[in-house]
């Protein structure tokens, strides 16, 4: 079933994005992720322009994060004050972002610096987590419960100036740090169309010491914005939301969320993460194959913008 | 004998005769064709299509066309545009886009429909002079001081890269002859056909020769639906992306309302 895309100017087909949205939306309600890392890896192989699948990949990450912010909303495990410093730091780098976007697609190194960047963050955090999940499942089946927090040690970090108290994640640190993190993961938003739920649950975990049952409503509360604030900025800047392809995404990606919830209800935490790992690992290694192999043909066009 | 002789002076005196009756053909042969719309949409569920194309052949010599030997080439062109052109070499072992070319007024699309192979109709240097079929078609490099070699490594690929992705592309045998000077011809419009305007153009050949050519407009549009949106992510990228923003909070919210079982 055919469908035209009026941004992207082409046709597709309607079953493949359908199918597309509800994998990933099963993935990340299994994993509790957004799924931005594997929905804009995917829409490039199948031929959408690198421009659009990233700008649409943020709005679909908007559609996928709310119902899980919404949740810890309701539940109460959620950190405005620590989200909103989270923001503010996300919006100056998913500006940021877009800028270096528009830059990197004149001069044609787009797609290699997308693929760069998701081969060495994915490698980084999918290797980390890889080996943290064994440890953690080796432990687990020693007999000693595994422990995230480690309460009472602190870092360099929390010698920093400006400090602030959050106290929903009962926490006394510097916000340089907060809004720094804050910054790279808009940044890494708007260029790589993803939430960033990855970097930063690990970030503000082992970083700032926040405690684990608020981590997770605070870092979608955050996404949920910087990937809305990132789809306007694409939209008015590059004119590259695909609205027709992100409904199609959204909606595949919402139904598919809920059975993903349900099956990792059953799976235990290492386990879990393990999986993820291993997931995360082997996008990384995907788009790695393409950046070392020879292509089929070694040119390639683009139309120039603003003709 | 003699009358061999009287034969071999008639057929001299003819030759010049033939030459000058074809240079100034009191009825050259001439060209139409006709479009049965001036606009296609796209609709939603538009997937490539093939455009049937009529023409007719006016003052067509019967004898010439008994044999065959009139050609007929149909071309819908797509509009021109400039294209980056660019080339990946090995660095540290990955593959990085490091030489481009800027060429202006690239056709974006190019579907031809002949009567025979390109070949067989007339020769290189005709096409060239012509410009006509995808490997002669005008490109023209932005830097024209370059060095040939690499624009013509260019060129090629260009016009490699638009055969592969199917914007150029070529059907024999597409124009057929219904009756001795009514001819139909079928182009293809590929399913990421670039919206504009297009222009169909017929060359008419004679044994080999260009005779004629005759060209029709043809608009290709988005239809209703997919132009307004296109338009207004164009025209208030703003609120599109607001409009986007807002359509992805209520889907994700309506789909915990419709999904929960808690």
């Amino acid at each position: 079933m055919g469908i035209y895309l009026p941004i992207a100017e082409m046709s597709v087909n309607m079953l493949v994005l359908l199918a597309m949205g509800a994998a990933v939306g099963f993935l990340s309600g299994m994993f509790g992720v957004g799924g931005g890392f594997l929905i804009t890896p995917l829409l490039i192989f199948y031929n959408i322009p690198p421009a659009i699948a990233v700008a649409t990949g943020a709005n679909q990450v908007v559609a996928s994060s709310i119902s899980g912010a919404l949740a810890h909303f309701k539940r109460g495990t959620l950190d405005f004050k620590l989200g909103t410093v989270l923001l503010l730091g996300g919006i100056v780098g998913s500006s940021l972002g877009v800028y270096v976007f528009s830059l990197l697609r004149s001069v044609g190194q787009l797609d290699l610096f997308v693929s760069l960047l998701y081969v060495a963050l994915l490698g980084t955090v999918g290797g980390l987590m890889l080996v943290e999940s064994v440890q953690a499942m080796r432990r687990a089946a020693g007999g000693n419960a595994a422990s995230l927090r480690k309460p009472g040690q602190h870092n360099w970090i929390h010698r920093l100036p400006l400090k602030m108290r959050f106290r929903a994640s009962k926490l006394f640190v510097s916000i340089i740090p907060v809004l720094g993190i804050g910054a790279i993961i808009g940044f890494l938003a708007s260029i790589m169309g993803v939430g960033g739920g990855f970097i930063m649950v690990p970030a503000l975990i082992y970083l700032l010491k926040v405690p684990t049952n608020v981590v997770v409503g605070t870092s979608l509360f955050q996404i949920v914005f910087v990937a809305a604030y990132t789809t306007i900025v694409h939209s008015t800047a590059n004119q590259s939301v695909d609205v027709v392809l992100a409904f199609l995404l959204m909606i595949g990606g919402v139904a598919g969320a809920q059975y993903g919830a349900r099956a990792g209800q059953r799976l235990r935490g290492e386990q879990l993460r393990a999986l993820l790992a291993l997931l995360v690992v082997a996008v990384a290694l995907r788009l790695a194959f393409d950046l070392f192999v020879r292509p089929a043909s070694v040119y390639s066009l683009t139309s120039l913008a603003g003709a | 004998m003699l009358a061999g002789r009287a034969a071999l002076s008639l057929l001299f005196l003819l030759v010049p005769l033939a030459a000058q009756a074809q240079m100034e053909d009191p009825n050259p042969e001439r060209i139409q064709i006709g479009l049965s719309t001036d606009r296609i949409s796209i609709t939603s569920d538009f997937s490539g299509a093939d455009l049937t194309i009529f023409g007719a052949l006016d003052n067509a010599d019967p004898l010439i066309a008994r044999q065959g030997r009139y050609d007929i080439i149909v071309v819908l062109e797509g509009p021109a545009r400039p294209v980056v052109v660019r080339k990946k070499t090995r660095v540290l072992g990955m593959w990085i886009n490091t030489h481009s070319e800027t060429f202006m007024n690239v056709p974006m699309s190019y579907s031809i429909a002949t009567t025979r192979a390109m070949q067989d109709i007339t020769n290189q240097q005709s096409y060239r002079r012509l410009a006509l079929g995808a490997d002669y078609v005008t490109v023209s490099p932005l830097d024209r001081e370059g060095n040939r070699a690499t624009i013509e490594e260019f060129t090629a690929a260009l016009r490699d890269r638009k055969k592969a992705t199917g914007l150029y592309s070529e059907r024999i045998g597409g124009v057929q002859f219904l009756s001795q000077s009514l001819f139909r011809a079928t182009v293809h419009l590929a399913p990421n056909v670039p919206v504009g305007t297009h222009r169909a153009r017929a060359f008419v050949f004679k044994n080999g020769v260009f005779i004629k050519e005759n060209s029709a407009q043809l608009a290709i549009l988005k239809a209703g639906f997919e132009q307004a949106i296109y338009r207004w992510a164009q025209d208030h990228g703003f609120f599109y992306g607001l409009f986007a923003v807002a359509l992805a909070f209520v889907t994700g919210w309506l789909g915990r309302i419709i999904f929960r079982k808690d």
